[in-house]
């Protein structure tokens, strides 16, 4: 039996630039200008539910942003993500004229990642006060950390006691 | 006619016609009816067995605080078990759960809309210091915000511990002079 997610891949193309595949998952990776036709391509096939929308970080990496599109389909049962890679300055087509709630989602990565997203109708901060400096799920951005009281230990702070590792993509 | 004399001050009126005729069991009885205190005391009493908690929670203590209000650990054996939606008719608050910095205007703002004399019970690590969650995203005690009166430790804190520390907020209560403010 084809996979439906085969199925988008042949339908799409050169739309898809890269694909990854991990224990069975497919991740499709899509130029940020095609996105929306990809996931437009993806709803019609019966991926028809917006599972969620984040980004992740790789700061120093570049390019530094990854959006990730998590669908799933009901019926035939199959999940799939979709993904854009963004550099720090660039911006994401906005998916709520595909998925209405996608709306909260896109203000959530604005929130904490500072992504920005063409065409969004109200990006606005969702999660951290109005008024707050910064993304702070950006890998540059400040551990706001109060020192601990640990009997013995300096420096107090703890990411300053916890052995750091490396970015694996440094 | 016989005029009968007014009692003086601090004569015994008894079922006796006169003061000469009260009884020893009069007097026993008498004593047995008053109840020598100060204003301070009955006052602490009654606010002690009658706090009436703000309702509202705040993360996962809030569910450890229901059970507390449910039969079987049931907080109504110490009087608290009407959980006002209404911060005007509630007179302790009991922060359960983490204080993010978008929620910390709005725990302020309850507060300040509760009527004195009010209480303050930090259940949990987070409402206590921060917990595990040391970043941007949470106030590190909700004594930054309002003053509080016990700290319940556990993450979250069992319906017994917070039972606890709601009768060491009630022995606070009957002795105002220890409390920190």
């Amino acid at each position: 039996m084809t996979r439906p997610e085969d199925v988008l891949v042949q339908r799409l193309g050169e739309v898809v630039v890269g694909q990854i595949r991990f224990r069975d998952e497919v991740t499709l990776v899509v130029a940020p200008e095609r996105i929306l036709q990809a996931l437009g391509a993806a709803r019609e096939m019966g991926f028809r539910l917006l599972t969620d929308l984040t980004a992740v970080d790789r700061y120093p990496a570049q390019p530094r942003f990854d959006v990730v599109y998590l669908l799933t389909s009901v019926e035939p049962p199959a999940r799939m993500r979709l993904m854009v890679h963004l550099a720090a300055d660039q911006t994401a087509p906005s998916a709520t004229s595909l998925w209405p709630g996608a709306n909260w989602l896109e203000r959530e990565a604005f929130d904490l990642f500072g992504i920005r997203f063409d065409g969004h109708p109200d990006l606005r901060r969702i999660l951290m006060p109005d008024d707050w400096e910064g993304h702070p799920l950006r890998k540059d951005y400040p551990l706001v950390e109060e020192p601990v009281e640990f009997q013995g230990h300096t420096p107090k702070v703890p990411s300053q006691i916890i052995p750091t590792s490396k970015p694996k993509h440094a | 006619m016989a005029v009968t004399p007014p009692p003086q001050r601090g004569t015994l009126i008894s079922r006796a016609g006169s003061p000469a005729e009260a009884t020893e069991a009069d007097l026993r009885a008498l004593e047995s009816n008053i109840l020598t205190t100060t204003v301070d005391r009955v006052v602490s009493w009654a606010r002690r067995n009658s706090l009436w908690p703000a309702q509202f929670g705040l993360a996962c203590c809030a569910i450890e605080m229901i059970a507390t209000a449910q039969a079987r650990f049931d907080i109504a054996r110490f009087g608290s078990e009407a959980f006002r939606a209404s911060p005007r008719q509630a007179d302790l608050m009991i922060v359960s759960g983490r204080v993010s910095q978008k929620m910390a205007p709005v725990v302020k703002h309850i507060y300040e809309q509760m009527l004195d004399p009010k209480w303050v019970i930090a259940m949990g690590d987070c409402a206590s210091c921060g917990g595990v969650f040391n970043n941007y995203a949470l106030v590190q005690g909700v004594d930054k915000l309002i003053p509080v009166d016990v700290y319940v430790a556990g993450c979250p804190p069992r319906p017994e511990a917070l039972l606890y520390g709601f009768l060491k907020l009630q022995e606070l209560i009957t002795q105002p002079s220890r409390r920190r403010r």
